[in-house]
């Protein structure tokens, strides 16, 4: 039989910024948007005090007030370089692993005797903690959805968190409770179309009738039906490289010239080119798009975007500003205030199967080169040592970020200092 | 002709090893013995998701070989244990120290003359944040 773990790291952005600052163990903490428009994540104190997820940072200033809230603008690079170490981590204990998201991470863990497997887990974690500072829950599941359960369990109601929902007694006993709307897939509209069918808890979609939730939801809610009975059908996923790669970010205040738009632009499309070059792939088309506030009911609204496709797959940020200043300047309409511009590289295939093209320029090569420079001095030297002029100087389009806390894990001279 | 089948990238494997060219002359006699090039992260760090780098300010460590401004390598996987050099949490600042255990209790030493050692008391709980490993001081 398959056994999956879901680990689930708690309160992942908040627990990042308490590794490096012991002051903040019991300091409630928010963590706000791109922008520090919205709280994106909370500690549990600041659960308990009812704020909730995704509403804007501005509405809840008194209450941050009153609390003593900490509150940190998103912190991408530590969040990132920190959810790699437990993801690695977590790899020395379970050699199958899927990346589910940025704190989250399924499991096979069949190659272990079931016996153990609660302990195994609890070791788990204990490592986790001590190499990372992140604490994490467990939960350990016959199939994919009810791991997925199962961490819900560990992480609400265990003092250790971990939790093994195998056996049929837990399955019942959990099940019984638990709303439809809370298990993994279940969106709002599914959960009413199976309430109008007198199903409202996980028990009672798991014991319904496989035929008759394929009729209302389709083959997958009739996977989710059979997962549910601990008949796995979702394997771990293998990671693909991406097949897109997007770079966009609203602007610090909303903008209404072309030309630092055309800046913001070219610097979102040489990070884009960046992770393109990582992972050794080259685009063939570029997308760009730009739009107004939406939220700004008074203000007049627009929206467009435009792809344009390359002559050469490249990996070469030149080519690829260029491109995307050609599409910016035919989709850009001035007159609006602009809050977002973003750019998406298409098609991307491996840098090794390309072909010669009749009229490409035979300095492949020679530009290779020269991007690998430019990445090792900023790999070196810090992001930004060396930059296109397209991105500009001043960057007056640049997000606000007033409260992040120092990259501690992947900037030199932000280290964490000791005395 | 009917299909060009590409060698997938992730294949590619640099090989860094044989020197010389071979087509014309001798191979190189010393090719028989390249061992590869020797690596410095891999030296000092035996367990990369657990080591973090941690710049140090101040004195209080010098007879440890610690002075200001130095970079720690600090490894959160190994354990607290007598004579170490630790990254430790006291009064919510994290500090570096050496942990001397006596009686079954540690105490924190600095290194440094001018500085006395801090005496724990029973209910305090010294919380070791990760042992340091090695010192990096910069003689330029």
């Amino acid at each position: 039989m398959k056994v999956f773990a879901l680990v689930d790291c708690n309160n992942f952005y908040a627990s990042c910024e308490r590794v490096f600052d012991p002051r903040l163990k019991n300091r409630p903490i928010v963590v706000l948007s791109n922008n520090d428009g919205c709280i994106v994540a909370r500690s549990n104190e600041v659960k308990a005090l009812g704020i909730p997820m995704g509403v804007p940072f501005f509405e809840q200033k008194a209450l941050i007030q009153k609390h003593d809230i900490a509150v940190f603008s998103s912190n991408y690079q530590l969040y990132g370089d920190m959810s790699q170490r437990v993801m690695d981590s977590l790899r020395l204990f379970a050699p199958d692993i899927e990346v589910y998201s940025i704190d989250e991470a399924f499991l096979r863990l069949d190659h272990l005797q079931p016996r153990n497997l609660t302990e195994y887990c609890k070791t788990m974690r204990a490592k986790v903690m001590q190499w990372t500072g992140i604490p994490v829950s467990i939960g350990i599941g016959p199939s994919k959805v009810l791991a997925k359960v199962a961490n819900r369990v560990a992480k609400k109601e265990t003092d250790d968190g971990v939790f093994d929902i195998r056996s049929r007694q837990a399955q019942d006993a959990i099940l019984k409770t638990l709303d439809v709307q809370k298990l993994w897939g279940v969106a709002w509209r599914w959960a009413e179309r199976l309430r109008r069918i007198g199903i409202t808890t996980a028990s009672e979609l798991r014991d319904a009738s496989p035929p008759i939730i394929r009729k209302q939801l389709s083959v997958v809610g009739e996977r989710l039906v059979r997962e549910l009975r601990g008949h796995s059908c979702i394997d771990l996923e293998d990671i693909q490289p991406r097949k897109n790669i997007m770079s966009s970010k609203s602007f610090g205040n909303l903008l209404t010239q072309k030309a630092p738009m055309a800046e913001a632009l070219a610097n979102y499309a040489a990070r884009a080119c960046e992770k393109l070059r990582q992972q050794n792939s080259r685009a063939q088309a570029v997308y760009v798009f730009v739009q107004t506030n939406g939220f700004r009911e008074t203000d007049a609204q627009y929206s467009n975007g435009l792809t344009c496709t390359l002559t050469v797959p490249t990996s070469d940020t030149r080519l690829i500003i260029e491109a995307a200043r050609f599409c910016l300047n035919r989709i850009y309409k001035p007159g609006y205030r602009y809050k977002k511009t973003g750019v998406m590289l298409l098609d991307l295939i491996p840098a090794a199967l390309e072909q010669k093209h009749l009229f490409a320029d035979s300095d492949q090569h020679s530009n290779d080169h020269l991007m690998a420079t430019v990445d090792r001095i900023n790999r070196d030297h810090g992001p930004d040592t060396v930059f296109f002029g397209a991105e500009g100087i001043t960057r007056q389009w640049k997000m606000r970020c007033g409260s992040r806390s120092p990259r501690y894990t992947t900037q030199w001279n932000e280290l964490l200092r000791v005395s | 002709m009917t299909a060009i089948i590409p060698t997938a990238p992730e294949n590619a494997c640099p090989l860094p090893l044989a020197s010389c060219r071979v087509e014309a002359g001798f191979p190189s006699p010393a090719d028989d013995y390249m061992e590869g090039s020797l690596d410095l992260n891999e030296h000092v760090i035996k367990h990369p998701s657990a080591t973090y780098f941690v710049k140090a300010s101040g004195d209080s460590m010098t007879g440890a070989g610690i002075f200001d401004g130095d970079l720690l390598i600090v490894d959160r996987s190994l354990e607290p244990a007598h004579g170490r050099v630790a990254i430790v949490e006291l009064d919510g600042q994290l500090t570096v120290k050496r942990l001397l255990k006596s009686q079954g209790r540690f105490s924190l030493h600095s290194e440094n003359a001018s500085t006395p050692p801090i005496e724990l008391q029973e209910e305090t709980e010294v919380v070791v944040w990760g042992v340091v490993t090695h010192v990096l001081h910069n003689l330029l």
